[in-house]
This record gives structure tokens, sequence and C-alpha cells, in this order.
């Protein structure tokens, strides 16, 4: 069942195209990983899933309706996508727990004693039950992007939207929130991620997509992509990556 | 630090290198679980977590001694430089001022004690005037304030007009001499006759106040919301958060926190300000110094409004300046 479905997508930002046609379905269940070099447009696909950005041609559909249409709820869309930033962004001024429950309270009317019983629930899965009280301030890296997971997590997205989660991170605590990611797979949770983390990547993902300068260049399951790439720019990057040493 | 290392600090430097790692790749295997010790070749394990090896006690050493004793001589030596030359600062304002030809005069015109004590009782009743009106409007400035900032950031059309006026508002008040908006609401207003509009003066000098300084408090207001970084909008957003909900939430909880100095440095502004009002009439505490000054010829009163001004504004500043540096040291933080 297609959860997600992305059609001729185009985004331009002062004269110059960042997205340019890009076609893309995702499954029920399924995990597609957004791979290419900076400025090839992953993170703008992901925002203009998340209508953070206005698409300037073609149609995304989420669960069959198009949320492109200029005419649709924003806050409606969004309530049923999650996304999360390499920069964390969570609320500097509210306690993890706030920061949680803030969307089921204020968005979907969840009760504050149930929100915070669900929240409590999330943070303990994840080994953060202690921290419902602290300020993200007072919490490592790699703890900030696990709330900022769970934080996404607790209005039961239908597609989470994972945004170079570990770019900001110490290698020691990336794998911290690598761990919570395969666990959210695991679950069964649909999601669009872009990663540099080559390995994670190939691990964890359905489908990979190679994206060069806004075009969508190859796409396939991660044992294609990583051991016979077909395109030719696709095999430079991999290649760079490699030499980089950080595959 | 784990349980682990307590015994071995206790034992202390006096343990051999030896004994010392062979409790290393025990607590090691602990934290991660996976490798079993006895594998391990031992130089990597000299060179493991940091900070958690072989536990010393810290005996300061000769050479922090000497360095620590060089900066507390500095230091005296920087607080005995400053004594002295405020002190010689003062002397010469001091003598400057005593010995200028006009000295007597004004001697007698402003540092009048026998004045002074005659005017106090009138100038601090009126002074209590100044402290309600600027009570009063400091509350009244911070709504009007928050609502043109608000109305400002709108962006809905229907609401155009509004934000218009918002903007107008601003460039408007914030052009025109406050003490030229006190005589516009002071004589102005009251000869419009309309209902309701109250004829005190002390009340117009307080809208004329509120007028007047919520323009700039709107500004203030405005620059905090906009010093949110956009980041944590399209967080707030991306959760589904309307517009509205979003500002409530999370823009304008982190932008009041940011303008808080500012604002207490325009109140400071403001409570001297209050002073403005005499010239429409009510009794506060320069108008009574004024009464003083004329009945006698002398300025001592005035000094005594001065004073009374500068006990109530200096606290004010000292706190608009820990504010301040508390929240740089936050943001260092």
């Amino acid at each position: 069942m297609t959860v997600l479905s992305i059609e001729g997508v185009w985004k331009n930002f002062h004269g110059h195209s960042v997205l340019r046609g890009i076609d893309l379905e995702v499954a029920s269940h399924e995990v597609v990983s957004l791979i290419g070099a900076s400025g090839s447009g992953k993170s703008t696909l992901l925002r203009c899933v998340n209508l953070l950005e206005t698409v300037d041609d073609g149609a995304i559909f989420l669960d069959g309706e198009e949320i492109t249409d200029a005419r649709v709820n924003v806050d409606q869309v969004r309530k049923r996508l999650g996304i999360v930033f390499q920069a964390f962004n969570l609320f500097p001024h509210m306690t993890v727990l706030d920061n949680i429950t803030l969307a089921p309270r204020q968005v979907h009317g969840v009760a504050r004693a149930e929100a915070e019983q669900q929240a409590q629930e999330l943070l303990a899965r994840f080994g953060l039950a202690q921290k419902a009280r602290a300020y993200p301030d007072q919490l490592s890296g790699g703890q900030q992007q696990r709330v900022a997971i769970i934080r996404a997590l607790a209005t039961r997205p239908r597609l989470m939207l994972l945004d170079e989660v570990t770019s900001a991170l110490d290698p020691q605590l990336v794998v911290e929130v690598l761990g919570i990611i395969r666990e959210l797979k695991e679950s069964g949770m649909t999601m669009i991620l872009t990663t540099h983390e080559m390995g994670f990547c190939r691990d964890i993902s359905d489908t990979v997509c190679f994206l060069d300068g806004g075009v969508l260049v190859e796409k396939g399951p991660p044992e294609q992509i990583f051991t016979e790439p077909e395109h030719p720019r696709t095999q430079e990057f991999l290649r760079s990556v490699l030499q980089s040493g950080r595959f | 630090m784990s349980e682990e290392d307590q015994p071995e600090r206790q034992a202390g430097p006096a343990r051999s290198e030896r004994q010392a790692e062979a409790t290393e790749p025990r607590r090691r295997a602990g934290l991660t679980g996976s490798e079993r010790p006895g594998e391990r070749p031992e130089s990597e394990w000299r060179d493991g977590p940091a900070g958690s090896e072989r536990p010393v006690e810290w005996v300061k050493s000769e050479r922090q001694a000497e360095r620590e004793r060089v900066r507390r001589s500095r230091a005296r030596r920087s607080a005995s430089i400053a004594t002295v030359s405020t002190i010689v600062f003062l002397v010469l304002i001091v003598w400057l001022v005593t010995n200028s030809p006009g000295w007597p005069r004004v001697r007698e015109t402003f540092f009048d004690g026998e004045q002074f004590a005659k005017a106090l009782p009138d100038v601090l009743s009126g002074f209590l005037l100044n402290v309600k009106s600027f009570l009063i409007a400091e509350v009244l400035i911070l709504v009007v304030g928050l609502l043109v900032a608000l109305a400002r950031g709108i962006k809905t059309p229907a609401f155009f007009p509004i934000r218009a006026l918002a903007t107008l508002y601003t460039d408007v008040f914030r052009g025109v001499p406050t003490i030229l908006v006190i005589y516009l609401i002071g004589f102005g207003l009251p000869a419009l006759r309309l209902q309701g509009i109250p004829g005190d003066l002390a009340t117009l000098g307080i809208i004329a106040l509120t007028l007047s300084y919520g323009a700039y408090v709107a500004e203030v207001f405005r620059s905090g919301i906009e010093s949110v970084h956009p980041s944590q909008v399209a967080a707030a957003r991306s959760l589904g958060l309307s517009h509205a909900k979003t500002m409530r939430f999370v823009v304008l909880p982190q932008a009041t926190r940011r303008v808080v100095p500012p604002l207490l440095n325009d109140f400071v502004s403001l409570q001297k300000d209050t002073a403005l009002v005499a010239t429409i009439g009510p009794l506060e505490a320069l108008r009574q110094a004024q009464i003083h000054a004329a009945s006698t010829f002398n300025y001592t009163p005035y000094l005594a409004a001065a004073l009374l001004f500068i006990l109530l504004t200096i606290p004010m500043a000292r706190l608009t300046d820990h504010l301040a540096a508390r929240t740089r040291r936050r943001r260092g933080a």
C-alpha cells in the first residue's frame, strides 16, 4: 500500500532549481533512504513533504490525498507527519516532557495526564525515563536527538521524516540514535531518511535513492546500489564516500 | 565514576601500576559487555576512556602555588591603583567645583539644608504620584507593546488594516517627543468633550506615557520575536501547531525572556519621564519642587526631587545590568 507518492516535484531557490522533477513512491512500512552530496536536494525534498517548503511544480500525495493542493490545511497534513531535524530543534524553554506532550495536547487534544503517561512510556522505551524533567541544555547531543525523535513519534505519525539526524553528533553518540531508528523500523514505521552514514543506510533501508543536482539518479535495494551501482555518478559518489572513510 | 573505582582510589598512588591495570579490563568489560578482557593487548587499556583511569588525589604543585601567588599580588596591585585613582579623581572634581567663582552662590541656591528639609515632605508626597503613575503605566505599556508587536506580525490578509494601523502607531509615536504627546493628550483629549474621557490630569498623563512608551516597547517585543530562530518555528509548525499556538507556546516564551533587559532599560527611562507629566499640572514630585522653588527662589527642592528619582532608578538600573549579564552567561553556556 502506498503511503506517500511524489510526482514530478520541482523546487527553485533564487532562480536555481534544487529539485528537478522528483518521482518517488513510499509503501507502508518501507524505509527509504536519500543519499547524495550536500546540496543535492535531499533535505529540501523532506521539507517539501512536510510542507515547510512549497513545491514549485508537481504534486505530493499522502494516503492518496494531494497535500500540495493550495487549498489544503497544512496543519491537518502535518498532524499526520513527523519530522526530525539535524539540529534537534528542541524547545529550550520546556522540559523534555513538555517538549514531547506539546503537540499531543495542543494539536491532538489529548488530556495532559494521558499525554504525559504516553510520553513517559516512550521515554522509558528509549532509555530516557530519568530525563523527563530535564531541560534540553542538560542533555547530551545524542539524548537531545532521541528526545526529538520521541517528540515526533508522540503524535503517532503515518510517516516519519528524518533529516540527517546524526550529522551533528559525535561518533559515540551516533550509535544510540541509530539504535532508536532501528527499533522504529522493527516496529513497522514508514520512514524517509537522509543520511551520510552509508553503513547504517545499507543496513536499514529497503530502498536507497541517490540524488544528484536535484535529480533522482538511481533507485534500488541497498545491495544493488552499494555493490553494483549502474549510474556513473552513483559510482563516483560511492567511491568518494569510500575514500573519505565514512563507509 | 562507578562504584568499582572506589577501592582503587583509596589505595592511591602507592599501588603499583601493574595492579591498577589488572582491574581495568574487568571494568571495561562491564561497560561494553561484549569483549573478553584477556584477549586485548595491555597497551590498549592504557589509553582507555579519559579521566577514569587510575584516579590520583590532586596535590597542588609548587608551580601552581607560585602562579597563584603572582595572580594574587597582581590583583592587590590593581585594586590599590583603582582606589587611588578614584580618590584623586573625586578630590579633583570637588576642588574644581568648590573653587569655581560662582560656587558660594550655587551652594546657597542648590544645597540649602534648611530648604531641603522644608520641601522634602511635599516633594516626597508628590513623588508617590510618580511611583503610582509609573507602576500603572508599566502594566499598560506591556499590554499595548505586546499587542502591537503581535499585530505587526499578523500575515492573514483579513487583518491587514490592523497590521497597517500597528505600523502607523509605532512610526508616529516613536517620532513625536513624549512631552508633545503629553500636551496633546492632556489638553486635547478633554477638549473633545466626549463621554467617558477621564478629566483627571494624572490619568491623562498615564495615557500619554502609555501611548508614547507602548511604541518603543512594541519594537522591543518585535525584535525579541524576530530573534527566535526560524528553526524553532519550523519545529513547532512541523508538529501541526498553528501560527497562533506556535507564537503562544514556542516563540513568545523565548522572546520575552530575551527582551527583559532592554524592557527594564525602557522602564528606567519611563520612571524619570513621569516627571514630564508635571507640564500639564498634576502635583507630582517635579511640580511640588517647582512650587517650593517659585516661592523662595531657592532651587534646593529640585535637588530633593532629583535625589528621589535617583533612589528609584539606580536599583532598577542595577537589576537591568544583572539580568543582562545573566542572559549573556546563559547564552554563552
